[in-house]
């Protein structure tokens, strides 16, 4: 077995054992040194005399793994020795300064690679011809002589070598070529090989630090409460009631809304807290239940001021006439993210410099939180880069947990480590809209589809995320999986019934894709079960236009087996969605419990994202979307009370766990002329394909979301 | 003043016998190995060995383990080299990677207990939470190890 410390996390690791003072994945002095002296071949790329090759990474490491696949696409280029390639995180105040000369550091939408393949494949290129230049020069021999290999300028004719660690200096000072050209796939050595992951001996070492394993001198622990209910205002507290408990050393009164007690541990801040009297205004929104919130969104279904998404021949002409016709609505819940690290951060707030350290997906929006709170320009604020323990879509900008712990550093004049309890990230996140969909399909005698209608009603992600924008035009990306339906019927039309709730919404991985994919991919089956035609030809033959989409769906198919002999019980649905740039089609294998919980016992994926740039991360991530849709699809509902939310641990909000996971097949199928994001686009087809199982083991249809609240009359065949 | 043994080294520290070892670890200690995810010994993140077998360290007042033998993913070894850290490299089985230790301490109970466990066993010794939906690579892992 192979196993070798990447020599930088090493020495980041042996320092933690001591309990010293790790700061992530900063540069030990003697190589931070060695780097300052290292000039910058570009400024991806550092070379140092000992031929270690430094790759940036702009995005966060959420265990999608950017730290690896980001750099592999440099070092691509770059014709470099991979085992010599150390990725290290980018300093955001640096970034800003020069011109965010990295590019955007927002890690979200699946978009690590599908953005910056160019750019890095570029860097690398580009990097790799300044150091033939610069050895071209020193050895006074024309380009075409030289080639680049593992690290190493080869002068062909005489055999003299120079690694790049020699050349990178005078490389440095060479001027970037204008243009370069990109090496064609069939040329790659590192893009498409499945090459470890860097971090993960650190992380199973138990050494990767965390923004929640930061220790720091005399750092003080607190804990947070926030309203309760959404809008709500903190009255009153009684700080006497605590401040004598063990530990304690203040109680701070933080935006009008929360409170925060701060102690000496973190155990003692969050009993202390327990213990702590508070008085609410719940607010304007403190009487509003979930009933009354699906009453409102429910009403968007038949509200005449829904907005047109698209309209393509004529829905109302062809539906009369039909020789059939078929109705539904389905139902989609908030869902909260409850990555396994819970908020948290920790600031350092002196005179001369704001340091902070917190789980991010934007280390930039992290940077101008600090500032922001400290009251300082972003050049007195270092952010110090960390693992974070999931992300999800939870950490792309709304990181309160920085603001709260750079406002009480600054108050304390201590180290302050803030972190929310499990009940506090449950409630007050940004969560995945509730949404409902309303269908109606048309067919003819022969039982082709020629019509099909769709009114989507729920809460646009822009209510919360950016309210401007909603007043320059409805949010028709709520409509995404419809605006871009691929299924071939000659009369469609989509609109929308916008029903914003006063309860803050956000990006919960997969995003509009979770609740769209299901709500069309399940209508799908009840089309092709009212043509009286098997659900996989159902959607070959719609989808004849759409050759990426029929790949997909029909590889899937193959290696699922479909139509295979099953054990008695056991039933097979298939699902297809596409986003974020890729492709994915599903089977699901499940069977139905006679309490009317499914089984679900093999899942097979098929995804097609146009270049793969690491096989093992691609098929980690199609693996985990399937973990994802499936706690949504079986437990996943946030329910609303007096204006808050009602669900606070893993105990009210269940995961799936080992026990319920399915045996997990990933088939990559990519087509090869484009880059698609892999992240989020495993998790739609998973759910529609486990209803659409579970219809043909039960013969009834689950249109509402989650499976273990749908309380109709179940019977398992 | 209570004291631990904590991979093998003796460790005095001032804390309430009712203090969760999870944050004696993490607060007292700075052995943040050991993961906080819900203190309500859900997820399992926070999972150590008490005289071997697998506990959840926030639920485990630290007055109850005064006298026992406590294992952190840090003693589990310390070049990792242990095999369940090797197949969990081998498998590639992290991504966020914070679940991970208490995960790993589960695996190496459960393989302590039954060195060729049965899909069942794992089922029912492996109740951590994975946000990130590791789940099948610790399961083929957990073979993997029982295999050498």
């Amino acid at each position: 077995m192979n196993f070798a410390l990447n020599r930088r996390l090493f020495l980041t690791a042996s320092t933690a054992v001591g309990g010293g003072f790790v700061l992530g994945f900063s540069l030990p002095a003697s190589e931070a040194e060695a780097a300052a002296a290292t000039p910058e071949v570009n400024a991806w790329i550092v070379i140092q005399p000992d031929d270690t090759i430094i790759v940036r990474v702009a995005h966060s490491e959420m265990g999608q793994g950017a730290f690896t696949s980001l750099p592999m696409m440099v070092a691509e280029e770059l014709n470099a020795d991979w085992a010599k390639v150390k990725p290290e995180f980018i300093d955001p105040t640096e970034h800003v300064q020069r011109g965010r000369i990295w590019g955007s550091t927002a890690t979200v939408g699946s978009r690590g690679v599908r953005t910056s393949h160019e750019y890095l494949r570029k860097a690398g290129a580009s990097a790799r011809e300044m150091l033939v230049a610069a050895a071209a020069q020193q050895w006074k021999v024309p380009v075409s002589e030289l080639k680049a290999e593992k690290s190493i300028v080869t002068h062909t004719p005489s055999g003299r070598t120079l690694s790049y660690g020699k050349l990178a200096s005078a490389a440095s000072r060479m001027t970037p070529p204008k243009d370069v050209a990109l090496k064609a796939p069939s040329e790659w050595t590192i893009i498409g090989t499945p090459l470890k992951r860097v971090e993960i001996p650190a992380k199973v070492m138990g050494h990767a630090v965390f923004a929640i394993d930061v220790r720091l001198p005399e750092m003080l622990y607190a804990a947070v409460e926030h309203s309760p209910a959404f809008g709500g205002k903190l009255k009153s507290f009684d700080e006497a009631a605590v401040s004598k408990l063990p530990g304690v050393r203040a109680v701070v009164p933080l935006f009008g809304n929360a409170v925060a007690v701060v102690a000496d541990s973190y155990f003692e801040a969050s009993q202390a807290l327990a213990a702590l009297p508070i008085e609410w205004d719940r607010g304007p929104n403190g009487k509003i239940n979930h009933a009354n919130i699906r009453a409102f969104v429910n009403e968007g279904l038949t509200a005449t001021d829904a907005v047109m998404g698209a309209n393509e021949g004529n829905v109302d002409e062809v539906m009369p006439g039909a020789a059939k016709v078929i109705e539904a609505e389905y139902h989609a819940p908030f869902l909260s993210h409850v990555p396994m690290e819970p908020q948290n951060g920790t600031a350092r707030v002196t005179a001369d410099l704001v340091e902070i350290w917190a789980p991010t997906q934007n280390i930039e929006a992290t940077l101008n939180l600090a500032a922001k709170a400290a009251g300082v320009d972003i050049a007195k604020v270092k952010v110090h880069p960390v693992m974070a323990g999931g992300g999800f879509g939870r950490r792309g900008g709304q990181l309160e947990y920085v603001t709260e712990a750079v406002m009480l550093s600054k108050q304390l004049g201590k180290p302050v480590q803030v972190i929310w309890s499990r009940e506090e990230d449950i409630r007050q996140d940004y969560y995945r809209p509730i949404s409902s969909a309303k269908f109606k399909a048309a067919f003819d005698a022969a039982g082709k589809p020629i019509a099909w209608d769709t009114r989507i009603a729920g809460q646009s992600i822009l209510s919360t995320a950016n309210p401007e924008a909603l007043k320059k035009g409805p949010d028709l990306g709520f409509l995404v999986c419809f605006t871009d339906n691929p299924y071939d019927v000659a009369n469609r039309r989509v609109d929308f019934g916008m029903r914003n709730t006063h309860v803050p919404v956000g990006y919960w991985r997969s995003v509009n894709h979770s609740q769209n994919g299901f709500f069309r991919e399940c209508f799908v089956d009840e089309m092709a079960q009212a043509a009286g035609v098997d659900p996989y030809e159902f959607r070959r033959k719609l989808l004849a236009k759409s050759p990426k989409q029929l790949a997909v769906l029909e590889a899937v198919a193959k290696a699922a087996g479909w139509g295979r002999s099953l054990p008695a019980g056991v039933h097979q649905g298939i699902a297809q969605v596409d986003g974020y740039g890729s492709f994915v089609a599903t089977v699901v294998e499940a069977s139905v419990r006679p309490d009317g919980h499914p089984k679900v016992h093999r899942v097979v994926t098929a995804i097609d994202c146009g270049n793969v740039v690491n096989p093992d991360t691609v098929k980690a991530q199609t693996e985990g979307a399937v973990a994802w849709a499936l706690s949504a699809a079986f437990y996943g509902e946030i329910t609303i009370k007096n204006g808050g939310v009602e669900q606070g641990n893993y105990h009210d909000y269940p995961m799936v766990k080992m026990a319920e996971m399915p045996m997990v097949e990933t088939v990559l199928v990519p087509s090869g002329d484009f880059w698609g994001g892999v992240g989020e686009p495993g998790a739609p087809p998973v759910t529609p394909a486990l209803l659409n199982a579970m219809y043909k083991a039960t013969g009834r249809r689950i249109r509402s979301l989650p499976i273990v609240k749908d309380s109709a009359p179940r019977s398992a065949d | 003043m209570i004291t631990l043994t904590i991979n093998g080294q003796t460790h005095n520290v001032e804390a309430d016998e009712s203090t969760p070892l999870l944050w004696v670890l993490r607060d007292k200690l700075a052995m943040t190995g050991t993961k906080f995810g819900c203190g309500i010994a859900q997820c399992g993140a926070c999972t150590v060995h008490i005289n071997g077998a697998a506990a959840r360290a926030c639920v485990t007042p630290v007055g109850m383990v005064a006298d026992a033998k406590i294992t952190t993913i840090e003693g589990l070894s310390t070049d990792g080299s242990h095999p369940v850290q090797q197949a969990w490299i081998a498998h590639e089985v992290p991504q966020c990677g914070y679940c991970q230790p208490g995960m790993m301490m589960a695996a190496a109970a459960l393989l302590t207990q039954k060195p060729n466990p049965t899909d069942a066993d794992i089922d029912a010794a492996i109740t951590n939470i994975c946000r990130c939906g590791t789940y099948p690579r610790v399961r083929a892992a957990i073979h993997s190890v029982a295999k050498t």
